[in-house]
């Protein structure tokens, strides 16, 4: 489904992103790990196709990534951002409806797009506030009000950039546990995340950045070793284990002299 | 939605009113009523109509429109409530046009097509100017094509600068009437020639409302969305291009409509673009026919230059959005 070899990304002289091979198939829920400016939203914007590799090939169901409009690129994935900044007094409901434009061909929004819209939604408790405008509304609720709109594009392929950002921790398990039933439902599904935690409970499969180099990939329990960890983010790791039976993974400050 | 439609509704009832009413009135009076009969029957006031004030009222609806749209789509571009249609450097590039028209060529040999011709040349040429600056190996980062287009807008201004300089009385007199605008010199001929060019860019840039709602989000959500970013900023510089060089040439610089209206309509009617263009559009001509009507009976039998009149009424207008924002940004 999405297929990436030998991937290398430049600014300059220094290699943002290289050697990245990488394979996601359906039903797959990825997350990528990694310290700041590991280059994991790099990643996601050259599988998202903004960005072209100078080095290696990226394939999208079957084709090479360069060989679709981006038209026909938005109908396959879509791509939730960190930052949004939006100027002008538009409605969250418009928000939402502006995930219908790559099936639009052109013309008005029918009855169906509305009522996508509005399911979109309702599916991240998002429907109390579609009449506000989305310039007034909180971080969370305009974080919900942006997954509405990528739910309402009907993508094969999800990207998200930290989905879980500006969210409290009930959002968050939502917004995670919808992700999750996304890829369960025959699509793919790719996010950054910062909290290794919340990585190990719904990912299928982790791919750890560092320093723009794939450090490994695999299930969370195999690769969230305290070891690995402390690795890749210079600083030691320790796993407990919980009453309930799960595993949590904690940073240790290190011990004051 | 229904809302919006209201809207355009109400306006483009408003539009022929007031077109009629800026059509009666001046130094000779016809009452806006009368204006039919006028018209059927040759009656009184005939040739005032036909060849004083429907030039000039037309062509005021003209310039309102394709300036107000230019304005809405540079905002919608640059994703700034505050862009305004001369950012691209048409308006500077006009002026430096006519400036040295006037001055270098002390009027010339195309007549009174002269200056119109040298300013809608001029415009051009600056604005491509600013895209070729702007321009990267792949695309043209609405960064610096905002950055481009103020490096030449302060250059074209110097230009016009050095022009008044060099310039006698008579050609002073000529170009600051000029910049400060006006439709004094409207005529038919005028109208044949500016509406077709303002026409096609206006049909240029109402094609792209949909996706300047996408470029809302941002450029590179838009890109996610399935927008080609580059076609479309291509396609909005080349229609901007077009309805403001044709209107500049033919009334000087105006400012502050292509500012005003699109945010009005944004205030009483929300963002969508397939709604604020059109509402841009009849806006825009309403208010210039409005602010023309102001500029030629507030002194009679003198004239204000109307560019003045509209920066009276946006001078404040402007200060009032900034309170607004300011106050946004203090309890946001």
């Amino acid at each position: 489904m999405v297929e990436l070899e030998q991937v290398g990304y430049r600014t300059g002289q220094k290699w943002v992103v290289r050697d990245i091979n990488l394979k996601v198939e359906p039903r797959q829920f990825w997350m990528i790990v990694g310290p700041n400016g590991a280059g994991k939203s790099t990643l996601l914007r050259l599988i998202s196709g903004e960005l072209t590799p100078q080095m290696g090939r990226i394939r999208l169901f079957g084709r090479d990534i360069s060989s679709y409009s981006a038209q026909q690129m938005a109908r396959l994935r879509a791509y939730l951002q960190q930052k949004r900044e939006v100027n002008f007094p538009f409605r969250a409901l418009e928000i939402v409806l502006l995930g219908r434009y790559p099936h639009l061909n052109g013309s008005k929004e029918t009855a169906d797009d509305w009522a996508i819209a509005r399911k979109c939604m309702e599916q991240v408790e998002a429907d109390a506030f579609t009449e506000r405008l989305y310039t007034t509304l909180s971080g969370g609720e305009a974080s919900r009000v942006d997954l509405a709109r990528i739910l309402a594009q009907e993508p094969r392929l999800f990207l998200s950039d930290e989905p879980t950002n500006h969210l409290d921790p009930r959002h968050q398990v939502q917004t995670l546990d919808l992700c999750r039933s996304i890829a369960r439902s025959g699509k793919s599904v790719i996010a950054a995340i910062h909290d290794l935690n919340l990585a190990s409970m719904y990912a299928d499969k982790v791919l750890i950045l560092r320093d723009g180099n794939a450090v490994t990939a695999g299930s969370p329990e195999t690769v969230f070793t305290p070891e690995q960890l402390e690795s890749v983010y210079d600083l030691p790791f320790e796993t407990l284990h919980s009453s309930s039976g799960r595993t949590v993974i904690t940073p240790l400050a290190p011990t004051p002299q | 939605m229904q809302n919006r439609s209201n809207i355009l509704l109400f306006l483009s009832g408003l539009l022929p009113i007031s077109l009629c009413v800026a059509a009666g009135i001046g130094a000779y009076q016809i009452l806006p009523w009368r204006i039919p009969r006028i018209l059927l029957f040759h009656e009184d006031g005939f040739e005032v109509l036909i060849y004083v004030r429907f030039p000039r009222v037309i062509l005021a609806t003209i310039v309102g429109a394709a300036l107000a749209i230019s304005g809405a789509t540079l905002q919608g571009i640059f994703r700034n409530p505050l862009a305004d249609p001369g950012l691209i450097g048409v308006t500077a590039g006009a002026g430096l046009g006519a400036a040295i028209w006037i001055v270098l060529f002390g009027g010339g040999f195309l007549g009174i097509w002269g200056v119109p011709v040298a300013a809608f040349t001029g415009g051009i040429l600056v604005t491509i100017g600013v895209w070729t600056i702007a321009q990267t190996q792949e695309r043209v980062p609405t960064l610096t094509l905002l950055l481009a287009g103020i490096a030449l807008n302060s250059f074209a201004g110097a230009g016009i600068g050095l022009m008044t300089f060099l310039a006698d009385e008579e050609q002073l007199r000529s170009l600051t009437f000029w910049l400060l605008g006006g439709f004094g010199g409207a005529t038919w001929r005028a109208i044949a020639v500016t509406l077709p060019i303002a026409i096609i860019g206006a049909v240029v840039l109402f094609r792209l409302a949909r996706a300047l709602n996408a470029m809302s989000l941002g450029e590179s959500e838009a890109y996610h969305l399935g927008v080609s970013t580059e076609t479309l900023k291509r396609w909005a510089v080349f229609g901007v291009a077009l309805a403001v060089g044709a209107a500049v040439s033919a009334a000087g610089g105006i400012g502050f409509v292509g500012l005003i209206v699109p945010h009005l309509l944004r205030l009483i009617g929300g963002a969508d673009h397939r709604y604020v263009l059109p509402g841009s559009a009849i806006g825009g001509a309403a208010l210039l026919v409005t602010a023309d009507l102001f500029a030629r009976t507030v002194a009679i039998p003198a004239e204000l230059p109307v560019g003045v009149v509209t920066a009276l009424l946006g001078g404040p207008f402007f200060l009032w959005l900034l309170l607004r924002f300011k106050r946004e940004v203090v309890h946001g």
